[in-house]
């Protein structure tokens, strides 16, 4: 305070008043602006992608004990988003009324693990990360198993629940 | 005196007097100059002096200036066409490089000078680094090119997005599970790294802003003021052994040199003009000679038939995460670049005098040697990705030579179908076909015996981790054990060893006794406590 009062009270206050008057104003429009754009910016992060059961066919299209790939539509996606508005998981069925769903991303970096039915398991191509039948780790780096998808069977028909990719949402 | 030229460099002798141009000529400079003051300011700073001792090592930085120009004008022109959507991005790049004249030649340039530009300023880095020039008074110049460092680097990773195929596709997302580990808030990190939770629309036109507006935009900032601390602290001379920088003489001395100087333009900039024509040539003759990146196949999230690999030059990295345990993984993903951007921060200011000679600065070029060698060998490592399945194009795993089958019959034949079908193949290698994560498999049974093979299949693993082979005990039954050992006998014997040490090949087991029944003998062994859960992992089920 001591200090503001000496400099108001020598002969550079106008300058100092003036000085003020420049920082503050670009102060103030910096803020006005930048709520907006930082708003605008993190858009995507607000906005969390919803969670919905996609059909992914009748139940006797999945023979029991095998994993195949099933594919459907993200609910997040943007009306421009072409192929990459679709989304695939491996579905495994298990028994006459179980399935699971694995996520596609390998739990080491998010690589598409690659379902090799003869040799029962699941193989990644980056790095080599290998996962059992059930989705258990069978070879690093990967440290944690496979990520299941909610799955359920609804009027004969096999419905996944969609998920963002598991590490980021 | 203009603003730009600084005290020390204020030398009346390189000051050359005012051009007198005869004629018409002489009239439009002089209105011209009158308006620019080309005399008072552009003149000077062009023909400021350099000290005499730079030389051939210091024309890395403008070759650098002139990769980037390139790559700001051949973008220019891809952007004229390249659309920035993902239902676009790849047809339009489809179509530039098939259809556009000399389209190919184009996104070649940009190709491969992005490659130069990657390449010159981690040797310009490096030369800054190894000759000390970092040093007083130019310490805010090394952060400035710090910067320019990085956004160099985000340069090269945003423009392998924009090609929008698999590798594309899965570098993101590698990216963002990468950034996802930063504890705390690496979630958030990650969703805005892709623009949202999953990778689509919203992320491609993110990328392409920060690729086209956001970094080119910050790149010129930093580059203006790069120059403008080049010319006004002047270009470091040359280090001699003698030549200690201490803050409080340092300036007296550089301005010593400079009056026995070179005028910047036309000696100095003479080799710069003839690297970069050179660095171009190159970079031409390689778009001509390899064209631009393969395309790929599109961009899709249920394509999983692809082996992602990002460019040459994250190549390394991508081997480094191949590599490292899985104990120390999180700290390698986040402290790794951490500890580089935090040491290039804080280098000019706790190293900022003393010696600049790399004569004298043993750990400086060890440090620079050991970088240069281990990048190298991990970008060897990462094409050959020996840690990885390998598979057919289709995705499919590939068979067993013909040649070899032929020779087979029986249960041996009924074991190379096993270790076709079963996945061995992915990873080891009969006859040169094969993975190359495992050890080849030919002459396997010549170095250890059936009990040792049948464990090491059954029970996979090796060390401590969960690193190397699955178990196959869950996957094979003793039918198919009994082929696979039929078909390894049945194999002529390797000729060559294969480079995998004995102990490696032999793990540790105790064998407490063997017992034999009717027709098989078998080795009663102690197993280390990880390998039996290995062996016997607990089943959802069972």
């Amino acid at each position: 305070m001591g200090i503001t009062k000496k400099m108001l009270s020598t002969k550079l206050s106008r300058e100092l008043f003036l000085t003020g008057i420049i920082v503050g104003y670009s102060a103030i429009a910096g803020v006005v602006v930048g709520i907006p754009i930082v708003g605008y910016f993190l858009t995507p992060l607000i906005k969390q992608s919803p969670r919905l059961w996609r059909d992914v066919g009748p139940v006797s299209k999945f023979s029991i004990g095998t994993t195949v790939e099933v594919k459907y539509s993200d609910p997040s996606a943007l009306p421009w988003s072409g192929t990459t508005s679709k989304a695939g998981a491996w579905l495994r069925r298990n028994s006459a009324n179980s399935f699971t769903a694995y996520s596609m991303y390998c739990t080491h970096l998010g690589c598409p693990v690659h379902w090799i039915q003869s040799a029962d398991l699941f193989l990644c191509p980056c790095h080599g990360s290998a996962f059992y039948g059930d989705g258990k780790v069978a070879a690093g780096p990967a440290e944690l198993p496979l990520v299941h998808l909610p799955v359920r069977v609804r009027n004969n028909r096999v419905e996944i629940q969609t998920k963002p990719i598991p590490v980021i949402g | 005196m203009s603003l730009l030229e600084p005290p020390t460099l204020a030398h009346s002798e390189h000051d050359a007097p005012p051009l007198q141009l005869p004629g018409p000529i002489g009239v439009v400079y002089r209105w011209l100059d009158d308006r620019l003051g080309i005399d008072a300011v552009i003149k000077p700073v062009l023909v400021h002096p350099v000290p005499r001792s730079t030389n051939w090592f210091n024309v890395l930085g403008s070759a650098t200036l002139t990769a980037f120009i390139f790559q700001v004008i051949t973008g220019v022109f891809l952007a004229l066409t390249y659309i920035p959507s993902p239902n676009g991005a790849y047809q339009s790049l489809q179509w530039i490089t098939n259809k556009a004249i000399f389209g190919h030649l184009l996104r070649g340039i940009h190709y491969w000078g992005g490659s130069a530009m990657i390449l010159l300023i981690f040797a310009h880095t490096a030369r800054v680094f190894l000759t000390g020039s970092y040093k007083y008074p130019r310490e805010l110049n090394w952060l400035l090119g710090v910067g320019l460092l990085f956004c160099t680097i985000l340069m090269g990773f945003t423009g392998q997005l924009l090609v929008w195929n698999q590798d594309s596709y899965w570098a993101i997302v590698v990216g963002a599970e990468q950034a996802a580990r930063t504890p705390i808030i690496g979630s958030l990190v990650a969703q805005v790294l892709v623009a949202g939770q999953v990778v689509g629309g919203a992320t491609l036109t993110h990328f392409f802003a920060i690729h086209v507006f956001i970094v080119p935009g910050l790149m010129f900032g930093l580059i203006g003021g790069h120059l403008y601390l080049v010319v006004y602290q002047g270009i470091s001379e040359w280090p001699e052994p003698s030549s200690v920088v201490d803050p409080k003489t340092y300036k007296q001395k550089y301005h010593e040199i400079l009056k026995d100087g070179i005028p910047f333009f036309p000696d100095a900039m003479a080799k710069d003009a003839l690297f970069a024509l050179f660095a171009g040539v190159v970079v031409i003759i390689l778009a001509v000679v390899f064209g631009p990146a393969p395309l790929g196949h599109k961009a899709d999230p249920t394509n999983y038939v692809t082996n992602p690999r990002p460019f040459w030059f994250l190549i390394w990295y991508f081997a480094l995460l191949a590599e490292i345990p899985a104990g120390v993984e999180n700290f390698v993903i986040i402290g790794f670049p951490l500890v580089i951007v935090l040491w290039m921060i804080a280098l000019p200011f706790y190293a900022n005098k003393g010696e600049r000679a790399p004569s004298k600065r043993p750990w400086a070029v060890a440090s620079v040697f050991i970088a240069v060698l281990a990048t190298a060998a991990l970008v060897y490592e990462g094409y050959q990705s020996p840690w990885a399945p390998v598979f057919d194009p289709q995705g499919n795993l590939k068979h067993v030579p013909a040649a070899v089958l032929q020779r087979l019959t029986g249960q041996a034949r009924d074991g190379a179908l096993v270790f076709e079908q079963r996945g061995c193949i992915a990873c080891h290698s009969v006859d040169g076909v094969g993975g190359i994560r495992g050890p080849s498999l030919d002459g396997v049974l010549s170095r250890m015996p059936v009990w040792r093979f049948n464990i090491q299949v059954l029970v996979g693993g090796r060390g401590t981790s969960y690193q190397y082979m699955p178990a196959f005990g869950k996957i094979l039954n003793t039918t198919e054990m009994d082929q696979l050992v039929a078909f390894f006998k049945a194999l002529p014997k390797a000729e060559k060893q294969a480079s995998v040490s004995h102990a490696a090949l032999n793990p540790p087991v105790r064998v407490v006794s063997k017992v034999k029944n009717h027709h098989r003998e078998y080795s009663v062994v102690v197993l280390p406590r990880h390998r039996l859960h290995a062996a016997y992992p607990k089943r959802p089920g069972h």
